[in-house]
Formats: C-alpha cells, structure tokens, sequence
C-alpha cells in the first residue's frame, strides 16, 4: 500500500502513522454520547472509508485519506488541515 | 454416530464405508426460538451450550458462507489462559477448563495439545511483569511457572540466547496452555449441536434484522424471513454490518492479522513460544510447518489479506528470534478479520434492543476463547442474565469509560491495539 501525500508524491505504507476514521472532534461541552460517538463507536464500512494518517516520516503532515478497506484501494489523499476535523474552538 | 478407535479400525477393515456426514444440512423453518448469526466457532459453541446445556433446540444457525470458513479456520491455534486483569482472567480460566475436557464431551478429536506455552522476557522490567502476571493466574486457579535462562533453555535451546538487544533472561510458562485443530473446533460443535436438533443453515446470509417497537423480531435472510425473539450476533470481523442492520453503531474498527506457515520441518519447536521483543509467537504443527504471526497491520481492513511490511518486520522477528528456521520457505500466509475494541477486550453482553445479543469485540484473540465463549454466550441468551465468568464484557463500559480492560497498558484508543 502506497499513499500519495499531497506534499511529498507517492510514499511507502511504513511512513505513515495510522489514527483512524477521520471524524469531526465534538465541542469542550458536546454531551456523553456526542463524545462517545467520537472516540469509541465506527461505522467500521467495508468500503470507502476517510481516515487520518499521520507522515510522520515525512513532512509531518496530517491527512485525510479516502481508501477503500475492502480493496486497499487509496481513492483520494488531501492534507487534514481547512478540513474542520478538529472542531470550533 | 460415535467415534472410537474401535470404530476407526472397523471401517479401516471393511473399506471406509459406515462413514456419515456429520451433520444434516436442512431447509430453514420459518420460526425459531433463537437464531446465531454467524457458524463459525462461537456460533455453533454458543449453538452446542445452548441445546447441551439449556435444552434450547429449536434454534438456528446462520451462515453466509461454510460453517467455520471464517476466523476459526484461518489462525494460529493458540489455547492459553494466561490473562491479567480481573475480567478477562476468569473468562480464559473457565474457557481453558472447557478445552481440556472438549474432546471427550464432544467425541470428537479436536487434537487438544497441552504443549505448554513460554512468554520470553529479556529484561528486569519484562521480568517484574511476568512475576505479577505468573501471580494473578496462579491466584486465579490457573498455573504459571517462571523459568530462569537456562531452564529455557532446556525447553528449547535453539533460541538465540545471546541476541544483542533481546538476550534471552527466561520465560513464564503455562504448562497447560498449548494448542487445538482450529477446524475440528467448528466441525466437533457442530455435530454436536447437530445431534441435538440445531439446524445448522449454511449459504444464508442474512440481510436485514427485524425490530418492532425496540424488540428484535426475526431476521430477513437470502433464504427467506426467519422469525425469532432471540437473536444473537456471533459474526466476529463482520459485526459491524451485521450490527448496522438492526440500527447499532459497535465500538469496533476491523483490522487485518496476517499468519503464516512455512514448508514442514522435522520436529523443533515443542511448545507454543512468545518473543517479548513484539509480538511474535511461534509454534509447530503435527504436519512439520512453523505457524506463526505478530502484529497487527495497524489500518482498518476487511481485505483479508495484508501488506508487505508487516511480512517483513514478522520474518525479521521470527528469524532474530530462532536463527535456525532462516532458510525454511514460507509456505503461505494469510490475513484474517479482527473485530478491534478500543481495549482491546471483548463484548458479551445485551444490545440496546431487546432480544439481540452481542458477542463481538474478540480483537486477535477469539480462537483460544471459542469454548468460553459459546457457554457464557449461551448462558446469556438463555437466561438473560450475565455467566459468572463473563460479568465484566459489558458493552458500556466504552461510554462509561468504567471497567475498561486495557491488558496491554496502552490506553484504550482504537489505533492502540
């Protein structure tokens, strides 16, 4: 599996740091179930799935990645930060 | 049909020709009073408990595919209790007394091998911490046994002792832990459940689950609708689909683990053998080939199949580990489905809605728990009420963040484990 960062071209698996589905981080007063949904329950698709991957042996960048879990298919990579994932402050 | 030496040597004389199938393959009814979703080998365990031990018959198993074409019959068939955290300590404790007795209440051989295994440790931290664990399984009712270097080496004097970063300094055993014939686990409960009137119904993949009013119904199939109040999720790397039928959301992400065997060799390796430098672990089949595996590949997958670093940091281990098997050929490896908890621990325990039952969560780690698992799952469904030694699989416990059993100490966080 070789992933195209947006940055760097087309590198080896071994230079990226898997963090998971790629979800938008709830406000500081998001309830229980609003947190529990962001740090424990996926929907765990057998398909297209955005993740964050971390290049880290790279430019140090965070990604989003659309990759197909069934396939392994990498289907788009851009750069994690403008995404919004880490919420409103 | 029973099995004995008697009856093996009957049919040797007489040209092999008494042999049945060992179980039916019948139509679906269209009632049940419970269906499993899933024949792999909590399935049709949790089939078996069910009719051997509650009396519940009139219940089904539903399987896309063949019965135990999945995890159970893709793993490194690895039986151990070994665990440290109160919670999965007494389950694997319960599950390993099952093994021990399995072929004999199953009449069936499923090549139970107590060979022992042996955790390595080469260092003073990894030492503390195979003393306190040796400890906890001792006081659990379990044996453990710590074994300095040169008891080791005894046990198995082809490890590299000497290895620059991870010498060797001992190990803790469990002599009762060792190894089974992952498919004659799914095969002897099946018959097993078979005798007792299961209805074991392969090519059924199931396709929508039924709730009214907050209350499981029935389940829609490829072969019809089936009713049921009871219905019960045994679909290991598949539970999060299976789950998404009935409207559920899992604290699972399912990764890919990848194992491999090598070309048969002469006997070597006599135990199952753990390599605390990461996670390798190694053992010898019957037929001569090294089984072995290690990591996850840390991204989710259903793909079945892995990628080429993890190969390469598995073969690395395997041979700094025992120098000696470099130059056997791997014979094939392969990647199975892991249902991935965020504490890496598994989930037995009611759903949100009524009737449907979760069996699920097994991470890399479902094999050696088959037996367990059947009869606390069973127990379960049967009475609604949790088994004493599956009290702490709650689902819960996620949200709650209380009882979290993180066995690793790597926090309990999807990527972790």
């Amino acid at each position: 599996m070789r992933i195209t960062c947006p940055l760097c071209g087309e590198r080896d698996r071994r230079e990226f740091y898997y963090k998971g589905a790629a979800l938008v981080r709830p406000a500081e007063e998001a309830d229980l179930a609003q947190w529990d949904a962001y740090v424990n329950l996926r929907d765990n698709p057998a398909g297209p799935l955005a993740e964050l991957w971390y290049h880290e042996m790279g430019c140090g960048s965070w990604l989003t990645v659309t990759r197909n879990t069934a396939s392994h298919e990498i289907l788009h990579v851009e750069l994690a930060s403008g995404s919004g994932l880490g919420g409103t402050p | 049909m029973r099995f004995s030496g008697w009856r093996v040597l009957k049919e040797g004389l007489t040209g092999n020709k008494g042999w049945a199938p060992h179980w039916r393959n019948p139509e679906p009814k269209r009632e049940y009073d419970a269906v499993i979703i899933g024949g792999g080998g909590h399935g049709l365990a949790t089939a078996y408990y069910l009719a051997a031990e509650h009396g519940l018959t009139n219940i089904a198993v539903l399987e896309k595919g063949y019965l135990g074409g999945g995890n159970v019959g893709r793993n490194t068939t690895i039986v151990r209790a070994n665990y440290y955290l109160p919670g999965n300590s007494e389950f694997y404790s319960h599950s390993l007394r099952l093994w021990e007795g399995l072929e004999q209440e199953l009449n069936y051989n499923a090549m139970m091998s107590q060979r022992g295994i042996l955790n390595l440790y080469h260092n003073d931290g990894q030492r503390d911490a195979a003393v306190r664990r040796g400890n906890s399984i001792v006081n659990q009712g379990d044996d453990a046994e710590l074994l300095d270097r040169e008891g080791v080496r005894k046990l198995a004097p082809f490890l590299n002792f000497d290895n620059n970063r991870f010498p060797i300094q001992g190990a803790l055993m469990q002599r009762r832990a060792g190894t089974a014939r992952h498919d004659a686990v799914a095969w002897g409960y099946a018959r097993g459940a078979d005798m007792r009137g299961v209805d074991l119904i392969q090519n059924c993949e199931v396709t929508g689950i039924d709730v009214e009013n907050g209350k499981v119904t029935g389940v829609q199939t490829a072969r019809g609708p089936i009713k049921a109040k009871k219905v019960a999720l045994a679909a290991a790397g598949r539970s999060g689909q299976v789950a998404a039928m009935a409207g559920l959301t899992l604290p699972i992400e399912s990764h890919v683990l990848q194992a491999f065997v090598t070309e048969g060799i002469k006997p070597l390796i006599d135990h199952v053998i753990t390599f605390a430098e990461g996670h390798l672990y190694i053992s010898q089949s019957d037929k001569g080939g090294l089984v072995f595996g290690s990591y996850l590949d840390f991204y989710a997958s259903y793909a079945a199949r892995g990628n080429l670093p993890m190969v390469e940091h598995t073969m690395e281990t395997c041979v700094a580990m025992v120098p000696s098997i470099s130059k056997s050929r791997l014979l094939r490896s392969w990647g199975g489905i892991m249902d991935m908890t965020p504490d890496g621990s598994p989930i037995i325990d009611h759903s949100p809605i009524e009737g449907l039952y979760l069996n699920c969560g097994w991470c890399y780690g479902g094999f050696k728990a088959t037996p367990g698992a059947g009869s606390v799952f069973a127990h379960l469904i049967a009475t609604d009420r949790p088994h004493g030694a599956a009290t702490k699989f709650k689902l819960d416990r996620f949200r709650s963040g209380y009882g979290l059993m993180d066995e690793e100490g790597t926090g309990a966080q999807h990527n972790l484990h």
